[in-house]
């Protein structure tokens, strides 16, 4: 940085000027250095987040590049949308990803863990640590810390009848969140669509059977399971009935119009006969369709495509109602919801693939002319959908994403049925058994598992921050008070209801949640430790 | 020290600036509209920087549609006052002006050093008991037809008595009330027509029984009428093209070129054929009519309507009830639609197409008149809002009161609630009562009256258990609302409440804005 970066200089009137040289190539960091810089980097994306922890705390307003906005507390989501460009930050938003796909709740304290456990990395490096020793370190008390996860650890018991349990942990996952206006109803709807699909032998449940879409209007409060299939559409002719009863549906993907073969072609048409008949043949095609569909008794048609408006009028003389232009997924949705087969031909159209609905009616939303159709009473159960209502579109996303995060801890709990408990209290626990168990180590690595205990400690006390306590004061009582009476359950308080026991709150965490979150950071610190270089491929100096 | 990690241009505003950012943006849109609120509010110019043109307006939805906003809380805003414009038709303006309210009490709070999570709970308790206390007062009078129809004028005139139709308002909510019980429990708004005509004044505006299309009718045809058997078509009468993809026409002489052109031809006579089999006289086609065929069915005595849009002829098979053909094989099948009389009329200096002693009935049209293109604009709005409520008072049919009494009703429940509710969160709950009280501190600051004076005789007024006490904005003075009939759908009422908490809430809960770098677009 010897050279002078701006330079004073006057014109041919005596005017003064200054002549700014283009910043020079930056000075590529290495070593610690490196390593430092990226800490550093990785922090700025975990204070971002950190206020958003915890059920006080806050949203983030993300503005797009094209002036959206969205607004959420989903660290998942946050991350993805704030257009990161620093190289270690963006793999933070990779972390928060990968607990957002692999559990689908945790995303902020994933990344708030990760935060401080390189702000950690940053006092033993000082003291001239190996960055491979304090990723060693890391691993062990990982190790220790998820073992003592499964130590404290509680089976909780549901069944079919009694979702209770599960019911309080949706409520868990939901109190961060700006439905727990509703607090009660979402956590309800979670749990009703998951036990809903849910396979209990198996001890899995499919994502695929359970829709949420969303729409403007009315308030959270409004918001409801459908047991059935919602789609965004309506009948493909004004005048066709509006409800069906007892449907047999025609599920089809292919368009009603003449067939076209796939290889480019041409037909020439070189004489008035052949134009006749052409004619003829065009017509006929489309009475056929309509006859092939008719004769399977079907009285609804669901068509992947659109059609053409002489097909359209034929359907209607026909009592056919119709829905075109339905989308890939839904249409799937569909077939599995009323146990009907997809019909890609109109040749291969027979009863037996036609599914089946109780009712399907057309719902009709405010003062624009705004329908959905509406499938109940299917064939299969198994298939709900959630319908989102809300004054704002913001807060319509915003819902959507809150509800496919208590999903996925219902769905994580029928997966196992092992919990932790929230409020920071496993994290503490964890962090007082690392600590011990850090003492009985003799190499270096005792240091870097003393650090990992410190940064376990970061959860609560960013919760116990976001909720207006005082952190310190808050975390060292309730920790001795783990120690003293070796109660694993005791966290923050964060609602203020004057009993830090988080078993009788009922703030649950599931089990493979929380391991997920410290596998996971540890990790990525491994892997950001690892790193002593960036180098930018391709960018040329101009 | 911190690190860039954020791409460059991309900002970001932190706790305090990011609140102040969103509290001065939502308070600014506030003060923006409030000035149009209630019978006495003013209007607002909107100039197109584009085109120049000029719109005059008091509908809080337009407003906020034209302006160009950079400030995200103040997006929120626009957004929940355009889903209410989507829900409800109507409140649009209120439903703005209580969120920044909501806000300005918020930010004072915050400046207390309350955490903005306890301000949210004790909004959630007041809304609560804000909604509850509006829907006790709440009446349904559904059962009784006359009562009901007096309610719907009722509520057509307090909407409409803040709107340029403010002067004519006993005309036009009748008018609007007829238009909507026509439709039989529909919301399908565009089963309304509404056809605007500059020239003449509003009170020349009328509902016509019948319909009214805007085109005209093809050459060589009747101009008038009688008994008319209309088939709605939506069908090419152009050329008819063969569909089979790929098909093209090759000839190697011009015979056979004349040939082909003669089995088009015969093509067409035969659909115009099958078409006229239906035994009609009259022709309505969404799709354009090409001379030929419009000839051929011209010798038929076939009247021929042409390029009646989509809107156009979906109405008119609700006012007929035909069917919509593309079809005409089947003439047995095709259901045709009928009327009386089909007229040309002339309105200004407009030809239109009317339909008279239709069958079915459930669209309408509306004639509005006026004097200049913005007179006609904005009384489309008017009516279009009046419309959108009533059609949803017929779905949802309890009404409240309006004028401010509604609002004095729940500020009063919410004051009582907050007495019982302990800890920091009273002070929260009531300030969303302090909240509500200003919508009837702005309507009387709008009309120019001693609002503090008023609102605390209002309020006093509720405690001694009037609770149908409001402004008579004409009076200047505290009335019974149910006698001087100013009562606003309860819908309404509810989703002003609901979305400005819900909005209130979203905008508070926020710590943090982030901007990404502004995509990059080129210069046109």
């Amino acid at each position: 940085m010897a050279e002078h970066q701006a330079l004073y200089a006057t014109d041919e009137y005596g005017r003064p000027f200054i002549i700014l040289r283009e910043q020079g190539r930056k000075v590529r960091t290495h070593g610690v250095e490196a390593i430092k810089q990226h800490i550093l980097a990785a922090k700025a994306v975990a204070n971002i987040i950190r206020t958003s922890l915890g059920p006080r705390g806050l949203d983030k307003i993300l503005i797009s590049p094209d002036g959206e906005i969205t607004v959420t507390n989903d660290g998942a989501t946050i991350l993805s949308q704030m257009e990161v460009e620093h190289q270690i930050a963006r793999l933070l938003v990779q972390l928060s990803k990968s607990q957002d796909d692999e559990i689908g709740d945790g995303t902020t304290g994933v990344v708030v863990l990760a935060g401080a456990l390189l702000e950690q990395c940053e006092a033993l490096l000082d003291r001239g640590i190996h960055p491979i020793r304090i990723a060693d370190g890391f691993d062990r008390a990982c190790k220790v810390a998820i073992g003592h996860l499964d130590k404290i650890s509680d089976t909780i018991e549901f069944s079919a009848a009694d979702t209770g349990n599960l019911f309080k942990t949706a409520m868990t996952s939901l109190g961060s969140k700006i439905v727990s206006k509703e607090h009660e109803k979402f956590a309800r709807i979670a749990v009703e669509a998951v036990m809903t699909v849910a396979d209990l032998d198996r001890k899995d449940v499919s994502f695929d059977l359970i829709k949420v879409d969303g729409k403007v209007g009315g308030s959270l409060a409004d918001t409801a399971l459908i047991k059935g299939v919602l789609i965004d559409k309506d009948m493909s002719h004004p005048q066709m009935p509006h409800t069906v009863r007892d449907a047999r549906l025609a599920i089809l993907t292919c368009p009603f119009e003449p067939p076209r073969p796939k290889t480019k072609h041409k037909l020439d048409i070189t004489s008035a006969e052949e134009y006749r008949k052409l004619q003829q043949y065009e017509k006929e095609k489309f009475t056929d369709m309509i006859k092939r569909v008719k004769d399977t008794g079907a009285n609804l048609v669901i068509c992947q495509w659109g059609f053409d408006d002489e097909a359209n009028h034929l359907l209607m003389q026909n009592e056919l109602p119709a829905v075109r232009w339905v989308g890939g997924p839904e249409i799937e949705l569909i077939a599995i919801a009323t146990h009907g087969r997809i019909v890609p031909r109109f040749e291969d159209m027979t009863a037996a693939k036609l599914g089946k609905a109780g009712l399907v009616r057309e719902l009709t939303f405010g003062t624009t002319r705004d329908k959905m159709l509406v499938i109940e009473e299917c064939a299969n159960t198994k298939t709900v959908t959630v319908f989102v209502r809300g004054s704002n579109k913001m807060i319509v996303d915003e819902a959507k994403r809150a509800l496919h995060d208590s999903l996925c801890a219902v769905r994580n709990l029928i997966k196992d049925n092992r919990v932790v408990y929230g409020g920071g209290a496993a994290d503490i626990s964890s962090s007082i058994a690392v600590a011990k168990a850090a003492d009985e180590i003799p190499s270096i690595e005792q240091y870097a598992m003393r650090a990992f205990a410190s940064a376990l400690d970061s959860i609560p006390l960013a919760l116990a921050e976001n909720s207006g306590l005082s952190p310190i004061e808050t975390l060292t009582e309730v920790k001795s008070r783990q120690v003293n009476e070796g109660l694993s359950t005791l966290g923050i308080d964060c609602l203020g209801k004057g009993n830090p026991d988080m078993k009788e709150q009922f703030v649950y965490d599931p089990l493979i949640s929380k391991r997920q979150q410290y596998l996971l950071a540890t990790q990525l610190v491994r892997a950001v430790l690892k790193i002593d270089d960036v180098i930018i491929a391709g960018q040329a100096e101009d | 020290m911190s690190m860039n990690i954020l791409g460059a241009e991309a900002t970001e505003e932190k706790a305090e600036n990011a609140r102040l950012s969103s509290f001065v943006g939502a308070l600014a849109l506030g003060d923006l509209v409030k000035s149009t609120l209630g019978p006495k509010g003013m209007n607002k110019i909107l100039q197109s920087a584009s085109t120049g043109e000029i719109n005059v307006t008091n509908d809080g939805a337009t407003i906020l549609k034209a302006i160009q906003l950079d400030n995200a809380a103040a997006k929120i805003l626009v957004n929940i006052s355009k889903v209410q414009d989507d829900e409800v038709g109507d409140g649009t303006t209120s439903v703005c002006v209580l969120a920044a309210e909501l806000l300005r009490e918020a930010e004072k709070l915050i400046a207390q050093r309350i955490h903005p999570q306890t301000i949210i709970e004790g909004y959630r308790i007041a809304s609560a008991a804000a909604l509850e206390a509006l829907e006790k007062s709440a009446v349904d009078n559904s059962a009784d037809p006359v009562k009901f129809r007096q309610d719907l004028v009722n509520i057509a005139r307090t909407t409409l008595s803040s709107k340029v139709l403010s002067q004519d308002k006993n005309y036009f909510s009748n008018l609007a009330v007829d238009a909507v019980l026509r439709l039989k429990g529909s919301t399908d708004l565009d089963h309304i027509q509404i056809i605007k005509k500059v020239g003449g004044k509003l009170t020349d505006s009328y509902l016509d029984e019948g319909f009214i299309l805007d085109k005209t009718i093809g050459v060589n045809c009747p101009k008038r009428l009688e008994n008319a058997k209309i088939l709605i078509a939506n069908t090419s009468m152009d050329t008819d093209k063969i569909k089979i993809f790929g098909a093209r026409v090759k000839v190697d002489s011009t015979g056979k070129l004349a040939e082909l052109e003669r089995a088009e031809r015969e093509k067409m006579k035969s659909k115009v054929e099958a078409i006229a089999a239906h035994g009609i006289n009259v022709f309505v086609n969404r799709q354009l009519i090409y001379n030929y065929p419009e000839s051929l069915l011209a010798e038929k005595g076939i009247l021929t309507i042409e390029h009646a849009d989509f809107e156009g002829v979906e109405r008119l098979s609700l006012v007929t009830g035909g069917e919509i053909a593309s079809t005409f094989d089947r003439p047995d099948l095709v259901k045709l639609g009928q009327c009386d009389l089909i007229e040309e009329i002339i309105i200004g200096e407009d030809k239109l197409i009317k339909f008279s002693g239709v069958a079915a009935g459930q669209a309408c049209t509306v004639v509005l008149r006026g004097s200049t293109h913005q007179m006609v604009d904005e009384a489309e709005r008017s009516l279009h809002d009046a419309l959108s409520v009533l059609s949803q008072t017929v779905k949802e049919t309890r009404v409240a009161l309006g004028g401010g009494c509604a609002e004095m009703l729940m500020s009063c429940a919410v004051d009582n609630e907050a007495k019982r509710v302990m800890g920091k969160k009273a002070i929260a709950v009531e300030a969303f009562s302090h909240a509500l009280r200003q919508l009837p501190t702005i309507l009387a600051d709008n009309a120019g009256y001693d609002s503090s004076d008023l609102v605390s005789r209002l309020r006093a007024a509720h405690y001694d258990g009037q609770s149908d006490a409001g402004l008579d904005m004409d009076q200047g003075t505290i009335g019974s609302m149910r006698q001087l009939g100013i009562t606003e759908s309860y819908k309404l009422k509810r989703q002003v409440v609901l979305s400005a908490s819900e909005a209130a809430e979203m905008i508070l809960r926020v710590d943090d804005i982030l901007r990404a770098t502004p995509r990059k677009r080129e210069a046109v």
